[in-house]
């Protein structure tokens, strides 16, 4: 795969000696790194067909490291690129050959955990399932949970605005972050929001979430934790066609019920995960459900026998209720494997993650179904189907010459499908570099400059994270020029009110 | 060219021009740009008192652009041009048994005007939520596209119509909360949810603020799903729902949702805080009243023009900044957000921001906002909470950004 980057600069590859010096004096002994051996784990993310050695690896320990860090780079002029677990599957986290890899692995403690206003502050490194773990003690949980919640950091879920299976339900990290800390790139410590539940001001911290390490680097997070619901069980419905399976979906909606998660398999992901974990998936249908009810026993039952009615309004062919915590765990074992499952029916797989409009998705399918054929590469499909977000699973050889390349190919045209039907280029794994140049897809150029505005507010020399989501760089200086001159309005006719 | 946006004359003779199109408020941006003209942006005007006064010659309203131009109940999605009235809109997704979550509140009320006046632009622009803010967010987390024109005159789109959407910055949020002073949003598209089947509401009487305090974090920390938990002293008690509850302090918890399940949680609820106290039990129809009354400010629905303040502080502070207060001013209160929205009237006329804002600094941080005040009071007040060095630094370059001639609602955030 091959993706143009932000040309290094000459000089500051040429300085790399006295940078890595600079850095050792802010950050002591091991928390600068600069043999191209250690420094081998970071050249990639959860995308890994993109590769590239940093100039320096960083890890520091306090929020004054990290100031002085990026202090030292933007007088230096030294880009910077911010990362915690490094499972992006988009490459935000992907390493320039000049610039700093920042990485926030140690900044791993739970800071404060307030059960009477239901938050948890965390160190940005901790880990996504961390933040439960710390508080299921006591009965609670945090809620957003990507299916690399083992791994992923809080502070990359802030920045990737994180979404998973229950995000239907409790919404997405934007919404179940309270507050954070962040340092911006001049080296200033800024907080937004905190315990209280409406930060001030402009909704910056919404700016932040989801802004793949462009606007500033994450230190602390507060998150909303809630009670863990009373119970949950999970129903397995399969369908003849997908549109049906479509339909009832819709239909559960239309009820008013919203359910814990809701997600959707096509033939070939039901049977690659039930080759790979038995999870007793029906393997005679076209499309499977999981919808899983969550609350007050008393809620679930009556939802349950609902859900169980619109199935069979809707030519469901098999249904069955999870009757133990171990059967619902095994219902969701297939789909929590699909993608290893896939990786074993495939010597490679490429995981897309648009977005449609629910009712889209017949149409959606069938477009994949030709483009699949135009390419002569199979494709899987898991998808968040009570959100609209697909993740299609295109399975190719990389050894065979021009398959990596094809496979690209399909992936771009199921996303351009996915905004020609109202949709989105990404629901959840982000822009990074992979979908950086199909941008224009879906903003049209002054969308994009809007967006660069907010990035000149924040980081006017583009020194963090360049090259990712944006398409083009265009200057601050450039972008801040007004097109609307004194006596050059578009329309100099226009009655002065 | 023609230029559709009809002059009217506006209440505070300002001169207002109504487009009918995006197109004509780019044109209007356009030239208001280039002759470094500022623009005050209103909906109806239904918040005008909110913020500070906007110091500009000529009003851009939207009341002209209006109306629905989507909305599939299936797809819980809904677009409205931004001068859609708010109630036009509740009453269409209401029909099909579908509320906007967020509950969006209504400042008409609280400064004399009649209630139901305000736009969708409006809500979006100021952030407005209501008690069930405390459980499924404000606004903001229901915004899932945009389109604008910016202070520099230029048509712009952010968000799509689809609720997983990660493509670029969320300039929809961005948006929101903003006060007209970034953009003028044209178009909004909305996440709607199904109503809930039913709800009922606790009440414990008689609690002190702090004990109250503490029967609402017990309640939001059970699993019991609340959707609202406020806590109104004594007399302010009287002052909702025509003065049903009576005069003694009420502590009231709201749960709603699918009947079986409402009905469990409340009598699980309802048995855990009687050790606190009795606890009475509203119906469906009188936890509404109650929480419109609550949402909408109406203790302080009074007629006057007395300062109030609105709190955003940690929910288990919000008593103890008030019980400071009090040794210090004259004041009344009452809570919502598990203690965390406090409300605040200045008994004594005058709006105290020192005082208000040392001692939230003092409890835990947060912020306050000047929401009613004689025009005067307001112009020499910071209505909005200052912020500290970096963080104002970054709002102004933001807002340079956006609108460098500062021609969208000048001095409004300021
Ligand atoms: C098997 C697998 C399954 C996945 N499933 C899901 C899923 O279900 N849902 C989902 O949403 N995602 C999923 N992902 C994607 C990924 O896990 C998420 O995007 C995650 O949030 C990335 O976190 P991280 O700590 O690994 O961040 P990284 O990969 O290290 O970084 C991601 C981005 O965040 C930035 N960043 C990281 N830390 C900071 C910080 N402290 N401050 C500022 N910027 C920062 C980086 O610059 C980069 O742009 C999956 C990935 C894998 C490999």
């Amino acid at each position: 795969m091959s993706v143009m980057m932000p040309k290094p600069s000459e000089a500051i590859l040429s300085r790399r000696r006295a940078i890595v010096e600079a850095l050792r004096a802010i950050v002591p002994g091991e928390g600068v790194v600069d043999a191209a051996n250690e420094m081998a784990v970071f050249e990639s993310d959860g995308l890994t067909a993109y590769r590239q050695l940093p100039l320096v690896v960083v890890l520091p320990s306090t929020v004054d490291q990290v100031a002085a860090v990026l202090k030292y780079c933007h007088r230096e002029e030294i880009p910077v690129v911010p990362r915690g677990s490094g499972t992006s599957l988009s490459g935000g986290a992907l390493p320039l050959e000049d610039g700093v890899l920042l990485v926030l692995s140690k900044f791993n403690r739970v800071l404060e955990i307030d059960y009477d206003n239901r938050c948890a502050v965390v160190q940005p490194g901790v880990t996504n399932l961390g933040i439960t773990h710390a508080v299921a003690g006591r009965g609670f949980y945090y809620a957003p949970d990507p299916s690399s919640q083992i791994a992923c950091s809080i502070g990359g879920n802030v920045a990737e605005n994180s979404g998973g299976v229950h995000c239907l339900k409790y919404g997405l990290t934007a919404n179940n972050v309270l507050g954070i800390e962040f340092v911006t790139i001049e080296g200033e410590v800024v907080r937004l929001g905190g315990m209280h539940l409406d930060a001030e001001g402009y909704d910056l911290l919404g700016l932040m979430t989801g802004s793949e390490g462009l606007l500033g680097v994450v230190t602390e997070v507060t998150v909303r934790i809630l009670q863990k619901p009373e119970t949950a069980r999970a129903v397995l419905i399969g369908f003849p066609t997908s549109e049906e399976a479509g339909a009832a979906v819709a239909a559960i909606i239309a009820k008013g019920i919203i359910p814990g998660g809701m997600e959707m398999m096509d033939r070939p992901a039901i049977l690659a995960a039930e080759d790979f974990v038995h999870a007793g998936y029906p393997t005679d249908v076209e499309a499977l459900l999981i919808v899983e009810l969550d609350g007050p026993g008393a809620e679930v039952d009556h939802l349950l026998a609902e859900v169980e009615a619109v199935g069979s309004a809707n030519g469901a062919v098999t249904c069955r209720v999870s009757q133990s915590e171990e059967e619902r765990a095994s219902f969701w074992a297939g789909r929590k494997a699909a993608f290893p499952a896939v990786g074993r029916i495939s010597p490679d797989y490429y995981c897309m993650d648009g977005t449609i409009p629910r009712k889209e998705l017949p149409k959606v399918l069938a477009g994949m179904k030709s483009l699949s054929d135009k390419y002569g590469l199979r494709v899987a499909n898991v998808f968040h189907a009570g959100d609209g977000n697909l993740h299609p699973l295109i399975l190719y050889d990389a050894n065979e010459e021009g398959q990596l390349h094809r496979a690209e190919e399909f992936g771009n045209d199921i996303l351009r499908l996915c905004v020609e039907v109202g949709g989105v280029l990404t629901g959840e794994h982000g822009v990074g570099v992979e979908k950086r140049d199909l941008m224009p897809e879906m903003f049209d150029e002054t969308d994009m400059k809007h967006q660069q505005r907010v990035k000149c507010a924040f980081d006017d020399k583009h020194l963090l994270n360049p090259g990712k989501v944006f398409p083009q760089l265009h200057r601050c200086a450039e972008l801040g020029r007004m097109h609307v001159h004194k006596g050059q309005v578009a329309f100099p006719d226009l009655p002065r009110f | 060219m023609s230029m559709q946006g009809s002059t009217v004359e506006a209440s505070e003779q300002r001169l207002s021009v109504e487009p009918q199109t995006e197109g004509d408020i780019r044109d209007i941006v356009a030239a208001a740009v280039s002759a470094e003209e500022p623009l005050a942006i209103e909906g109806t005007g239904s918040k005008r008192g909110l913020g500070r006064p906007v110091q500009a010659a000529r009003t851009l309203s939207l009341a002209k652009m209006s109306g629905i131009t989507l909305y599939e109940p299936e797809e819980l999605v809904l677009t409205a041009k931004a001068g859609t009235p708010i109630a036009e809109i509740e009453a269409l997704v209401d029909a099909h048994g579908q509320r906007l979550e967020f509950e969006p509140m209504d400042y008409g009320p609280l400064h004399g005007l009649d209630a139901a006046q305000g736009t969708l632009g409006g809500v979006i622009a100021c952030n407005l939520a209501g008690p069930r803010r405390l459980k499924q967010g404000a606004a903001r987390d229901h915004v899932l596209g945009v389109r604008a024109v910016s202070g520099r005159g230029e048509i712009f789109k952010s968000g799509g119509r689809v609720v997983k959407n990660v493509t670029g910055y969320d300039l929809s949020k961005g948006l929101t909360g903003s006060y007209g002073t970034l953009a003028v949003m044209s178009e909004i598209t909305i996440k709607v949810l199904p109503t809930c089947e039913t709800e009922t509401t606790l009440v414990l009487r008689g609690l002190s603020d702090a004990e109250a305090a503490g029967a609402m974090a017990a309640s939001m920390g059970s699993p019991a799903e609340v959707s609202g938990a406020a806590h109104l002293p004594m007399y302010v008690a009287a002052r909702v729902a025509e003065g049903a509850l009576g005069e003694e302090a009420a502590t009231a918890i709201r749960i709603d949702g699918f009947g079986p399940s409402v009905e469990a949680r409340a009598a699980h609820l309802g048995r855990a805080l009687e050790k606190v106290g009795k606890v009475d039990r509203l119906d469906r129809e009188a936890s509404r009243r109650l929480w419109r009354d609550v949402r909408d400010v109406r203790p302080f629905v009074d007629g006057t023009r007395k300062p109030v303040w609105r709190l955003s502080v940690t929910p288990t502070r919000g008593h103890e900044i008030v019980m400071s207060l009090r040794m210090q001013a004259a004041i009344d209160a009452f809570y919502d957000w598990q203690g965390g929205l406090v409300w605040l009237r200045m008994e004594a006329g005058e709006p105290e921001a020192d005082l208000v804002r040392e001692t939230i600094r003092r409890f835990g941080g947060g912020h306050a906002t000047l929401v009613r005040a004689p025009e005067s009071v307001r112009a020499a007040t910071a209505v909005f909470q200052p912020q500290p060095g970096p963080l104002a630094a970054l709002s102004r370059r933001l807002k340079e950004q956006f609108d460098p001639k500062n021609v969208l609602n000048p001095g409004r955030m300021a």
